[in-house]
């Protein structure tokens, strides 16, 4: 006769698994399906050219014509300066740090914020703490909602062809940021 | 007071210091060992050896193979000393002792403690390209850029010495260059506003002999006014400065990361600084002195005899930190000790090594466009200035402006990974990336220990070309032209073996060792290692028979760019992701292979 696991049981290798399934190594790992239901994604509102998802973590917006907002097209300079001397070009990952267009879709963005300022440690695998650059702080946003739509597949590889003007609020508050 | 010691106790100098590197000098002569990274002095990466020849290298089968235990990107190689092997890994910094009379049994191991926080410090890889050996010591420059001196026979350590500050970005690739009673020590970290210097510390301790920086004041730099020398002119005043707006200097990058050469008759050092920091060039205005610049300095004291600076004023991330290889040709009947180098901008130089004086300077990829070339004509006010081309240059295009189509990419027509020369066949085998970029440079503000790039940028496959990565081309330096060149689905990362067996070894990112005819180019053996290749061939004999060895471990730069493939965003949306991605190659890996003949 075979024993039925006890909901205890099955609680407890849970609670055993979680701490593995948020490592960073699956956060990159871990595929995203494009037509899965992420609820961090769709725009839910927009103040002056910058996107918020219904939970108000920031997002991506493309229009019809493959026109990318604002954050988007500054997130790909940016990540193209900062992290893909690390991280490959366009999110891919390379052969020394993780394919993290997946992890901007797998985990929040409070995690990612997390991680960016304070950094990382997996064995011999580092992520720096960014917490004190101004080029990767005052852009943060920006980087968080490019790999977004990297990960999700919403924008192509490589430099987005079309772009919307940075509005005054950008302006402004990138302005206030760098000093 | 040397000679005098010499004279009154000769014998006893023998144990001594001077007599230590006239050891190294007399060991490189010796075919059987690969006692420097480089080869030799020169960095011709030239073995007499023939046994394994033209005629037989398709035979060539395995011999032996050693896992180093570090999945990162496997650059340098193996020294040979006598019996014993060294091997070196990527960071942590392992370095092993292999007895070769025991079929490779670990004679002993050391492993460094270093904080992993240099790692994500280390802009493009933890890679690091080996040990060195002089006075029965082996000397390992660890990625956090302490220098250790151990002991050859036991590993013990005999001495250790800080050379930078890895909580300001400073850390280490390069290996270091014994030269007579001194190892001459570089420095990394452009990305990250490091000022690059040069530094002799004394074999014996460790203590500091002199530091000369690529840029600052005349006595932080080690140039005379009157006496360095720049195309036959002096250098004048405050040369290290007056290109640099304000204090910009002292965060000005120009580091020292690459390979250094040495003339022993001329008592000169060789070698190149790196790019100026940041990417963005509207940031500093000036030529950025002495950034980019082939740099040949007196060995006791450091003072700089001549200079060139190659790329004025970099736009692009042009490192000038490549190989110089000295040799003896006969250029117009005369007889001249020559410097030549492959650099990052796609211009192969030929210069007089005595002077400084330039002979040649060539496109060694077709492909290059940023510059019509450079000013020969001495008495214009422009010679020695490369001519950029305005639709290329990302300064003239400004801040925020996307420059499309420049050739080469900022990785180069070729990066570190070392050519070969052989003075059979006068001809450098140079191993070379075939990409070009998009690069976009914007404000950024400095943080010390941060990243300070401030360049967005895009790679691709040449285009218009045979649509790989790189090219393995064998270049005549006093003609400044291609003799012959062997397209690559990706760029060759791994430094070139030419040898008098008129064979030269090369190594390739999808793993391939191969063999081909020094002559023509044709390929005479291949065999795919177990990882991606970006580290340098080296050969040697044990018991008379010829050994080639391979480090295999995908990584570096390379590994970085490459794994995912390269999209051109130019191209429109049907290209994308339409070419080779490494990652369908090979992986991570790190394994020494060893090549032998049958029996």
């Amino acid at each position: 006769m075979k024993r039925a696991a006890s909901p205890l049981y099955v609680a407890a290798i849970l609670a055993l698994c979680l701490p593995a399934a948020v490592s960073a190594q699956s956060w990159s790992d871990q595929a995203v399906d494009p037509a899965a239901d992420h609820p961090e994604v769709p725009v839910s509102y927009e103040d002056d050219g910058r996107y918020y998802s219904e939970d108000d973590s920031p997002t991506f917006n493309i229009g019809d014509d493959g026109t990318v907002d604002w954050l988007t097209f500054s997130g790909f300079r940016r990540y193209h300066s900062e992290c893909h001397v690390c991280h490959g070009p366009d999110g891919e990952g390379s052969s020394y740090a993780p394919r993290i267009k997946n992890s901007a879709v797998n985990m929040d963005y409070y995690a990612f914020v997390d991680t960016v300022v304070n950094g990382r440690q997996n064995g011999n695998s580092v992520m720096p703490h960014f917490g004190d650059n101004k080029n990767v702080m005052c852009y943060l946003d920006d980087i968080y909602v490019y790999l977004k739509a990297r990960g999700m597949e919403a924008v192509p590889r490589g430099r987005p062809a079309k772009k919307a003007t940075k509005s005054d609020l950008i302006a402004e508050t990138e302005n206030a940021c760098m000093g | 007071m040397k000679k005098l010691f010499a004279l009154t106790s000769g014998i006893a100098l023998c144990a001594g210091m001077a007599a230590a590197n006239e050891d190294l000098s007399k060991m490189m002569e010796d075919p059987g060992q690969w006692v420097i990274q480089t080869g030799d002095y020169k960095n011709q990466r030239y073995s007499k050896l023939d046994q394994i020849n033209k005629d037989n290298v398709g035979d060539m089968q395995v011999a032996w193979t050693f896992s180093t235990g570090v999945l990162r990107g496997h650059e340098g190689s193996p020294l040979v000393i006598g019996d014993t092997m060294y091997l070196h890994t990527p960071f942590p910094n392992i370095v092993y002792a292999l007895d070769l009379a025991n079929d490779g049994k670990i004679k002993w191991k050391y492993e460094p403690k270093q904080d992993p926080e240099v790692i994500p410090v280390m802009c493009c890889d933890t890679v690091n390209r080996g040990v060195a050996y002089a006075d029965g010591k082996i000397f390992l420059h660890q990625a956090d850029t302490t220098v250790v001196a151990l002991n050859a026979e036991t590993g013990a350590v005999e001495w250790s010495v800080a050379n930078g500050d890895a909580s300001k970005g400073e850390t280490n690739t390069a290996t270091v260059m014994p030269v007579k009673d001194k190892i001459l020590v570089g420095i990394s970290g452009g990305e990250f506003g490091v000022r690059g210097s040069l530094t002799a510390y004394n074999i014996s301790d460790g203590s500091l002999a002199w530091r000369a920086y690529s840029m600052g004041p005349d006595s932080d730099i080690l140039m005379d006014p009157e006496n360095t020398m720049n195309l036959g002119k002096p250098v004048g005043e405050n040369s290290g400065t007056n290109t640099w707006e304000g204090d910009q200097w002292m965060i000005g990058g120009g580091t020292t990361w690459g390979w250094y050469s040495y003339d022993p008759e001329l008592n000169l050092v060789y070698y190149g600084t790196g790019n100026p920091s940041t990417w963005n060039p509207a940031q500093r205005p000036g030529d950025n002195r002495w950034s980019m610049t082939i740099m040949a300095r007196d060995a006791d004291t450091g003072m700089a005899k001549w200079v060139y600076q190659m790329t004025p004023h970099d736009e692009w991330d042009y490192d000038g930190v490549n190989e110089m290889i000295l040799t003896e040709q006969t250029i117009d009947g005369q007889e001249r000790k020559l410097l030549t180098h492959f650099d990052r901008n796609g211009l192969g130089y030929t210069l007089d090594r005595v002077t400084g004086e330039l002979l040649v300077a060539e496109k060694f990829d077709p492909a290059v466009n940023w510059t019509t070339g450079v000013v020969m004509d001495k008495e214009s006010p422009e010679y020695g200035r490369p001519q950029v081309v305005a639709q290329y240059s990302t300064e003239q295009n400004g801040e925020d402006v996307n420059s499309t189509g420049i050739c080469p990419a900022a990785l180069g027509s070729k990066d570190q990974q070392p050519a070969a020369y052989s003075p059979n066949t006068e001809l450098f085998y140079v191993p070379t990336n075939h990409v070009c970029m998009d690069y976009e440079p914007f404000r950024v503000s400095y943080t010390a220990g941060q990243p300070y790039v401030g360049a967005t940028l895009a790679m691709y496959p040449a285009p218009e070309s045979h649509g790989g990565m790189g090219n393995f081309i064998a270049w005549d330096g006093k003609k400044g032209e291609i003799k012959w060149s062997i397209p690559e689905q990706f760029s060759v990362w791994s430094g070139a073996l030419a040898t008098a067996g008129d064979v030269v070894f090369y190594g390739t990112l999808e793993g391939y060792l191969k063999a081909v005819d020094a002559n023509t180019g044709d390929l005479l053996y291949k065999f795919k290692t177990p990882s991606g290749i970006i580290g340098n061939v080296m050969t040697y004999t044990y018991d008379d028979q010829q050994f080639v060895g391979i480090l295999s471990g995908v990584g570096g730069w390379a590994g970085i760019g490459l794994a995912a493939g390269l999209a051109n965003p130019n191209d429109g949306l049907g290209a994308v992701g339409g070419y080779a991605a490494l990652s369908d190659y090979t992986a991570l890996g790190g394994q020494l292979t060893v090549f032998k003949l049958p029996n």
